[in-house]
Formats: structure tokens, C-alpha cells, sequence
């Protein structure tokens, strides 16, 4: 037997391998470029679009100049209030499955159902507000923006919560207990702390999810072509702007958009490695 | 009768005592079981409450979809008419959109995951494991109207102008493959989309695969090693089967992401209603005709049929994701069996 480089089947597999990994570094190239390609057209369409205009100057009509002002701020407003009702009844549920969730049946079908929600089509979350509320109140709303947005907020706060508070030792549980905390006590003041930090990154990544979200906002919040700060009328907001502005003939309406798009996803990539690093510190 | 007056006094100065004796607990403790109950109970009900989460969506629109349900039964599903003036409506040709369209994108994107995966599991020197790994992860961080966009804008153009017309003159010469690359190239259309869609699932799947394959014990890549199997022979052989459950897992949870995918396919997908076999064709997602048309739509019998296709997605979608959990706990749970 021939167990020298000289065998042909030694060659051949030899090749073979060369070959895959060849073709799973040009995958990853793949990925790569695609990633590159669109952050330089966003910072090149941008950087014509940035400038303090954008910030102080309200949603243009047609064929003049303007900033998006108005749709900052409700971003801004209906992107906050989403987080904050989200994040309280994220935290709560996800305490629920990870302390109290050993026996019974609720928290496993709810781990389950909330993984499905994780993924769950927005626009579909946006149905189902305009449907609850919308609908029933006849106007759109920014309230309604914010209540889509807390409920895509949920899942990702309840999945982090969950798994996050599962890795607090036991250890420290019991001490805890030993020392004659009730279990109230134990879960806020020593759970929480301990998990303070992967907890906060999913607030963050949550906060990162629906800064971007259009979907859900367009039978929800509506739009809104002027300074509104009622949150009980249509509201601007910075992603059905672009939506609108992106979809339309006119030049200026366009640079705008590119204007919004990159301040969106700059300020999305930012969340994001900083909840990275912020978790990695830990 | 004067005994017990005595008595009756006597508790205020000996009330610690006689609490001890009768297994009673100080005011605090007391709060504290208090406080245990409302606690547990109040995160039981925001538990509770993202539990019917799925169920109160799904009756909404079952309620909402109502007079579509009644007025078209199961014909809705196979009929291609959309016209809003003769209120004649079918889901078909957005089911069909929605199908091809995440279609395309798993079958660039399962490759590619893949390769990605294996790159980051088994070639990737460990310090550049992190930064890449982040990248790719990158990709699912970018807003979908961003990609819808980038899409319209950048994109499309190019693929009109320089891919479309070589996949034409290769691909649309091969005597099965022509109705599929057939027609005039506009750029925009179901391929664009479906390409633009595999971009946007590459990240999900490949942190499946990722996660899936760090779960294959060490020592049976090393006996095969050991045996002396090149690296992909292990990862094909070894990794791949040991993970395959995980690994469809995987690809279920891109397929959901992609069906229910709206504002990138919405700005590339060419909102055509019509049914084609080119891929080059304009067409319409379920979700993309949602985007476009809910806000517009005139009367109850509309707006009932446009939520009727939510619900077909909704129902479709969880039923997707829902199978992907069920193979990734098949795998955790094996995971425990074997160990």
C-alpha cells in the first residue's frame, strides 16, 4: 500500500479539502462584501445628506429643501415609549421563566411561544395594533407606533432576561436565602445585579430592533408631515420617511432619505457593538 | 372571672412571647410573604401575558379577516385575481411571491451560511473569530429599509445592467432553465429580491450553524483526525450528521425570516400582480402587498382580504419557526442523552 504523497486517493482528498476551504473563505468574502458594500454607499450617499438642516428643519414638500426634524423626534418618542413599556413586562416575564419557571407548564410554552414571536413578521404585529387599536379608536396614532414597538420589544427582552438570569449561579441564590432573604429579595437584589449587564444588552439590542422597524409603523403611527408632538395623532417617524421619501421621483425628497437611512443604521451599529462590548466586559 | 380579666392585660406586655409560642411571625417576615406573593405573581401574569400574546394575535386576525373567510372560503388560496374594483380577491399570486422569493434566498444562503460557519468554526485563526464573527452578525443588525433601499437604488440598476444580461444569454439558453430567466431585465423583480433576501437570512442561519456545530464533543473530531481525515472530511462526515437536526433547525428559522421579510422586498420585488415563471418578473410578496396597499385599501371586503393575507403569513410563518424550535430542542435534548 502506497502511503506516500504520491497516491493518487491521498492526492485527491488532499485536493478535495483545499477546495472546500477555498470555497468557505470565499463564502465568507461573500458575506463580507455585502456588508462593505452597503455601508459605503450609505456613508458616500450620507455624507452629502448630513448636515444641521437634517436635525433643525421639519419634512419638506416636493422640490425644496428641508431637514427631518419632525421625524426624529418621533422616532425618537414612539422608539422610547415602546421601550419603556416593553421593557418592564420583558424583564417581569423573563424573571417568571427563569426563577419561578421549574415545574408547570406556563413557562415552557411560553419560552416556546416567545422564540416563535422573536421571529414573528412585523408587519403582522402591525395588523394585529391596527386591528386592537387603530381600528377601534378610528385614528392613527403615535401611541399606537409605540405599542407596536413595545411588543416587538417583549420577545428580545424576555429571551435575554431569561437566559441571562440563568446563569447567575445557583451559589449565590442560596447564600442569599441562607442569609434569610425571601425570594422577592434574592431575585431583585442579587439576581438582577448579578445579571444586570446581559440584561441591558438586550434592552439595548431591543431598542436597536425597533429603531429601524418600518413595518409596523405603517398602519400604526401613520406619518406625519408637520412638527407634532401629540402622541395621539399620526406621528412622523424617521423609517416610514425614508419608505416614502426613497419611493418617490423627486431628487431632494431622495437625498433625505439617504440622509435618514444612514443616521439609522450609524446609530443601529453603534447599539449594537457597544451592547456587544458592553457584554463581553462582563 | 377575674382570673381571665387578669389575663386579659397581660398579653399587651407579654404580646413577643405569646407570638413566638403561637408560630407567629414579626410584621416583616409577615410583608415579606406578602411581598413573595405579589411578586411571583405579578411576573406570572406578564409571563401569561406574552404566552396569549400569539393566540390574541392570531384571533384578531381570524376576526379581522372575517368577511374575506366567509365571502371566498378556500377558493381565496388558489385564486390569481387581485382587483379591488370588482372586489374579486386571491391570495395566489402573493403566496406564490412570497414562496419563490424566499425560495431564491435559502438557496443561496444555506451554501453560503455554511461555508461561513465553517470558516468560523474550523479555518478562522481564534483572534479573528470574534471580529468576523461580529460582521456577519452585522448583517442582521442593518434595518430591513436599508436593504431595501440599498436595493433599489444601488443594486438593482447594477443587476439590470451587468448580471441580468449574461444570466439571460447563459442560464436562458439551457433548454429547462429558459422560462426562468426569460424577459426583459429590469433590474427589479422576484431574483433581485429573492438575492437581496439571502443577504439578510445569511446571519441567522449561520449562528445556528455556528452554535450547532461548538456543540460536536472534541473527542470525535479528533479520533477522525486521528484517522487522518482532512478538515473536510471531518465536517462533512463527522460535524454535518451529528448536527443535522440543529442544522435544518437552522434553515427553518431563515425560512421564517425570509417569508415574513417586508420593506426590502417591498422595494425590489416590482409590486406587479401577476403570476410569471421568470424570475426576471416583477411580482408581490404577502408582505410587500400589505406594505403597499393596507393603508389605501377602500372598504371592508378589501382591507378583510388584505388581513386575511397577513394571516396566511402569520399562520405560515409560526409554523416555520415554530418546527425550527422543535429541531433545535430535538438537538439540545439528544445533546443531554449522549453526554
Amino acid at each position: 500500500m502506497n502511503l506516500s504523497e504520491s497516491n493518487p486517493l491521498f492526492r485527491r482528498r488532499r485536493r478535495m479539502n483545499a477546495v472546500m476551504m477555498g470555497i468557505s473563505t470565499a463564502a465568507l468574502a461573500f458575506g463580507l462584501f455585502w456588508l462593505f458594500w452597503i455601508l459605503a454607499v450609505l456613508l458616500y450617499e450620507g455624507a452629502n445628506a448630513l448636515r444641521p438642516s437634517l436635525f433643525l428643519q421639519m419634512t419638506p414638500p416636493p422640490g425644496s429643501d428641508g431637514g427631518l426634524a419632525n421625524a426624529l423626534f418621533g422616532s425618537v418618542m414612539m422608539a422610547g415609549v415602546g421601550t419603556l413599556i416593553g421593557t418592564p413586562v420583558g424583564i417581569l416575564a423573563g424573571t417568571y421563566l427563569a426563577e419561578y419557571g421549574q415545574r408547570g407548564w406556563l413557562a415552557p410554552a411560553t419560552r416556546f411561544i416567545n422564540d416563535v414571536l422573536l421571529s414573528a413578521p412585523s408587519i403582522v404585529i402591525g395588523l394585529f395594533v391596527y386591528s386592537i387599536y387603530v381600528a377601534q379608536l378610528k385614528h392613527f396614532s403615535g401611541w399606537a407606533g409605540a405599542l407596536a414597538l413595545a411588543i416587538i420589544v417583549v420577545p428580545v427582552v424576555v429571551r435575554t432576561t431569561d437566559d441571562m438570569l440563568k446563569l447567575v449561579p445557583n451559589s449565590l441564590r442560596e447564600a442569599a436565602a441562607a442569609l434569610g432573604a425571601p425570594a422577592w429579595k434574592v431575585i431583585t437584589m442579587v439576581c438582577y445585579r448579578a445579571a444586570r449587564a446581559g440584561i441591558v444588552t438586550g434592552v439595548l439590542l431591543a431598542i436597536a430592533r425597533v429603531a429601524g422597524e418600518t413595518a409596523p409603523l405603517l398602519f400604526t403611527a401613520l406619518n406625519n408631515q408637520f412638527w407634532s408632538a401629540d402622541m395621539n395623532k399620526p406621528m412622523a417617524n424617521l423609517p416610514v420617511v425614508i419608505f416614502q421619501f426613497a419611493m418617490s421621483p423627486y431628487e431632494d425628497w431622495h437625498r433625505l432619505a439617504w440622509g435618514g437611512a444612514t443616521l439609522i443604521t450609524l446609530f443601529v451599529l453603534g447599539i449594537n457593538i457597544a451592547a456587544r462590548s458592553l457584554f463581553s466586559r462582563k | 372571672m377575674s382570673v381571665a380579666l387578669d389575663n386579659r392585660g397581660l398579653p399587651i406586655a407579654q404580646a413577643p412571647a405569646v407570638d413566638v409560642a403561637n408560630n407567629k411571625r414579626p410584621p416583616m417576615l409577615r410583608n415579606n410573604a406578602l411581598m413573595d406573593a405579589i411578586f411571583k405573581n405579578l411576573t406570572r401574569f406578564f409571563a401569561f401575558l406574552v404566552f396569549s400574546l400569539l393566540a390574541a394575535i392570531l384571533v384578531s386576525l381570524v376576526i379581522g379577516s372575517t368577511a374575506s373567510l366567509e365571502k371566498y372560503g378556500v377558493r381565496f388560496l388558489f385564486n390569481e385575481n387581485w382587483d379591488p374594483v370588482k372586489e374579486d380577491f386571491g391570495a395566489l399570486v402573493p403566496i406564490f411571491g412570497t414562496l419563490v422569493t424566499s425560495g431564491i434566498a435559502l438557496g443561496i444562503a444555506i451554501p453560503v451560511s455554511f461555508g461561513i460557519a465553517l470558516f468560523l468554526t474550523e479555518l478562522s485563526p481564534p483572534w479573528l473569530r470574534r471580529p468576523l464573527g461580529t460582521a456577519i452578525e452585522m448583517l442582521a443588525a442593518v434595518p430591513s429599509i436599508i436593504y431595501g433601499m440599498w436595493g433599489l437604488f444601488i443594486f438593482a440598476p447594477l443587476f439590470q445592467e451587468y448580471a441580468q444580461p449574461i444570466m439571460a444569454k447563459t442560464l436562458g439558453n439551457v433548454p429547462l432553465l429558459k422560462v426562468f430567466f426569460s424577459g426583459p431585465p429590469m433590474g427589479i423583480g422576484m431574483l433581485a429580491a429573492g438575492i437581496i433576501l439571502a443577504v439578510m437570512v445569511i446571519p441567522f442561519i449561520t449562528a445556528v450553524m455556528r452554535d450547532v456545530f461548538e456543540l460536536v464533543p472534541p473527542m470525535l473530531k479528533e479520533s477522525a483526525y486521528g484517522l487522518g481525515s482532512t478538515t473536510w472530511e471531518v465536517v462533512w462526515r463527522v460535524v454535518l450528521p451529528y448536527t443535522k437536526v440543529g442544522v435544518i433547525g437552522g434553515i427553518m428559522l431563515g425560512l421564517g425570516r425570509a417569508l415574513g421579510e417586508t420593506m426590502a422586498v417591498t422595494f425590489v420585488i416590482g409590486n406587479a400582480h401577476q403570476l410569471s415563471a421568470s424570475l426576471f418578473a416583477p411580482g408581490n410578496s404577502i408582505a410587500s402587498a400589505l406594505a403597499n396597499e393596507f393603508t389605501e385599501a377602500v372598504g371592508d371586503l378589501y382591507t378583510s382580504a388584505l388581513v386575511e393575507l397577513g394571516l396566511i403569513l402569520f399562520l405560515i410563518t409560526t409554523i416555520v419557526l415554530a418546527l425550527s424550535k422543535l429541531l433545535l430542542m430535538q438537538l439540545a435534548k439528544g445533546e443531554g442523552e449522549r453526554t
